[in-house]
């Protein structure tokens, strides 16, 4: 036979048995802010998914896992080129992470379009949850105006009569104040939006006092709330005027940075390092020691997504090909995770308990949250009425 | 607003242009004197915070830290200076900015190597720390307060500097006409260098004050090189009396911006600001140079 004839038939044989059932293994595209000053964020859900996938045994649903990473930078054109890249390129089965609700909006149909499945380790922007909700978009995390729901429940049951909101003037500000809004019925004093990275408060700080409110609520994330918090405290208005906000503010990735003027601070978040259920026990134990500190709760929904991974594989026995059975599997989402049990909405963002916890120092002198009280149990976002999928 | 409320908040936007003097003051000396447009200068600002909060926590005394951190700060700049910089002196503007954002870059990526993605914890010291009763039932924080007298000092030194000693008359000189200094036989580059180094101590100074009320993390230095930037340009180029001026009507202007006009407008205001003194003085208002 011609030899030329022959290699080609080896080639193509070659080809041909490696699409042959159960992959060999599962590429992940993970995607996130890794560089500026967010970039703790993204690698923190990473190191959370990292530990997920050891936990799992180095595999995810018995599949071994090849992780690309990818840096988005914030931009959400740079996102965009990123994604594809990683579905073109590297030809993923699946991307995840994804801080940013600006840089998820970008990409969400571009790769749920491409048949990739979208696990969100952090963005869950309402569109998404409603209206433009997605078959194979799923959120691990939370909505996003679910935490600051919560905090504004919270408020409402504790009988304060007058509010005074701030948040930065973006998309996740005006979100999560119009999440308060939903649930607090009392008198809304003032509602600021300052700059995104605006560095000095003082003036709003001294509107806000000239105000008198009952109680303040703020959502400012990262820098922001560090910036925030420690001249919030050093202006002397934590004995006048409380303040509440939610785990994106007073989260362990910026508590150090705060020092004291953290203490004793109430905030709301889906996840707590002392909930008490085994999977959360093992995942803040194993986190301390290896990477030497506390999970924030970006970690922890990084170590969730690499949990709901390994049940989906694992139920479709390793077969990435079927995509309709693969999304079954992760709709499912059947997995014990570190908030308990876990399940998915009809718009494929979970159902779950949202707690109060206070900033405490622990026996070693972290400061950390503890959990004071439950806000809501099995809470489904606001918009899932909207979606059309069952 | 009551006028309690308005003095408050003109004291806001005192402190406010104080800090930016700090900046700008740096800035612009190394502009007008080195013809230098200097974006690292942010990241000088980084350095200084950070070197103070890691010398704050090993001796446990904020003024010890701070008068150990600026000869550390002085030293990168000179460093920056004689490496980097010394090449681009003769250089088009657009070529500074480029290899100055690239220090920008080398300087975030070294901060997250050597102190970690996280933000940095700096405490204000017990003595400035908490509020004080300035006017019958007005507190105002201690510290803020504390940056106010930091600045004042700094722009009384800044002017006896410039006006009555040698240093100074060489600086006035170089932002007036640098060739016709180094006509003259005085050694460019050594100027160079100290102007530099103060431009860098300044700047070191300046996010050190800042620490103990903002974070201080990777790429702290960009949110407040913008507006430094602004303020050098109102206040025109190599003058420090323009940068004096400008940061406190800068600073005074964003303060009441943000709290009579919605946040949109608000952040409109120095732009505008800006525009409107450039269209007047295009010079900037007290510019060095004749």
């Amino acid at each position: 036979m011609n030899r030329r004839f022959a290699g080609l038939v080896f080639a193509l044989g070659l080809v041909a048995g490696s699409y042959a059932y159960g992959a060999e293994q599962v590429k992940i595209g993970y995607m996130a802010t890794m560089s500026g000053p967010t970039a703790s964020l993204g690698t923190d859900i990473l190191d959370g998914l990292k530990l997920g996938i050891s936990h799992c045994g180095g595999k995810l649903g018995g599949l071994p896992v090849d992780l690309v990473i990818g840096d988005d930078q914030l931009k959400p054109d740079v996102g965009v080129e990123v994604a594809s890249r990683m579905i073109e390129k590297d030809k993923v089965d699946l991307v995840t992470g994804i801080v940013f609700s600006n840089v998820m909006m970008a990409v969400a149909k571009p790769v749920t379009d491409a048949g990739i499945f979208l696990i969100s380790g952090n963005a869950g922007p309402s569109p998404l949850a409603g209206k433009g909700c997605l078959p194979n978009f799923f959120a691990v995390s939370w909505q996003n105006d679910q935490t600051h729901e919560a905090m504004g429940k919270y408020l409402q049951d504790q009988g304060v009569k007058s509010l005074y909101l701030m948040a930065p003037n973006y998309q996740a500000g005006k979100d999560g104040l119009a999440g308060v809004k939903r649930y607090f019925r009392g008198e809304i004093v003032g509602e600021v939006y300052t700059k995104i990275n605006q560095p000095d408060y003082a003036a709003e700080l001294a509107q806000l006092r000239a105000a008198k409110p009952e109680a303040l609520f703020v959502f400012y994330p990262g820098g922001m709330g560090i910036n925030f918090i420690k001249q919030y405290a050093q202006a002397g208005l934590k004995e006048e005027i409380p303040l509440y906000t939610t785990a994106f503010t007073l989260d362990q990735s910026v508590l150090q940075a705060m020092g004291d003027a953290a203490l004793g601070l109430l905030n709301a978040s889906f996840w707590s390092p002392d909930l008490k259920n085994p999977v959360n026990e093992k995942f803040v134990i194993d986190f301390k020691a290896t990477y030497n500190r506390l999970p924030s709760l970006f970690a922890a929904q990084g170590y969730d997504v690499a949990l709901l991974i390994n049940s989906a594989i694992e139920a479709v026995e390793g077969d990435l090909s079927d995509k309709d059975k693969l999304r079954e599997a992760f709709k499912r989402a059947d997995f014990h995770s570190v908030r308990g049990l876990f399940r998915f909405n009809n718009n494929h963002f979970p159902i779950q308990d949202f707690y109060i916890r206070e900033v405490f120092r622990n026996e070693e002198g972290v400061l950390t949250n503890k959990t004071i009280a439950v806000a809501f149990k099995d809470h489904a976002d606001a918009y899932h009425t909207q979606c059309e999928m069952k | 607003m009551d006028p309690i409320l308005i003095f408050i908040q003109a004291l806001n936007g005192l402190q406010l242009g104080i800090m930016l003097f700090l900046m700008a003051a740096g800035l612009t000396l190394v502009f007008g004197v080195m013809n230098l447009i200097n974006l690292a200068h942010g990241s000088l600002y980084m350095m200084g915070a950070y070197l103070a909060a890691t010398l704050q926590q090993q001796t446990g005394s904020f003024l010890l830290a701070v008068l150990l951190a600026i000869p550390l700060t002085i030293l990168i700049g000179m460093l920056i200076e004689v490496i980097v910089l010394r090449s681009l002196y003769d250089r088009d503007h657009l070529d500074q900015v480029l290899a100055t954002f690239a220090l920008i870059l080398f300087f975030n990526e070294l901060v997250r190597i050597v102190w970690g993605p996280q933000a940095y914890f700096m405490a204000a010291p017990a003595l400035l720390s908490g509020s004080m009763q300035i006017l019958p039932g007005v507190s105002y924080p201690v510290f803020r307060i504390g940056i106010i007298a930091v600045g004042m000092a700094v722009a009384i030194f800044l002017y006896v500097l410039i006006a009555y000693t040698r240093l100074g008359m060489l600086i006035r000189a170089g932002a007036t006409n640098r060739e016709m200094v180094g006509a003259l036989g005085v050694n460019i580059r050594l100027l160079y260098t100290l102007v530099f180094g103060l431009g860098a101590a300044l700047a070191g100074l300046a996010g050190m004050m800042a620490g103990p009320i903002l974070s201080v993390e990777v790429g702290m230095g960009e949110s407040i090189i913008i507006l430094t930037f602004v303020v050098i340009v109102i206040g025109g180029i190599g003058s420090i009396r323009g940068a004096f001026i400008a940061s406190i009507a800068v600073g005074v202007a964003d303060t009441f911006g943000r709290v009579l006009l919605p946040p949109a407008l608000a952040s409109m205001v120095i732009y505008v600001l800006m525009a409107a003194v450039l269209y007047w003085r295009p010079q900037g208002l007290f510019p060095a140079h004749g």
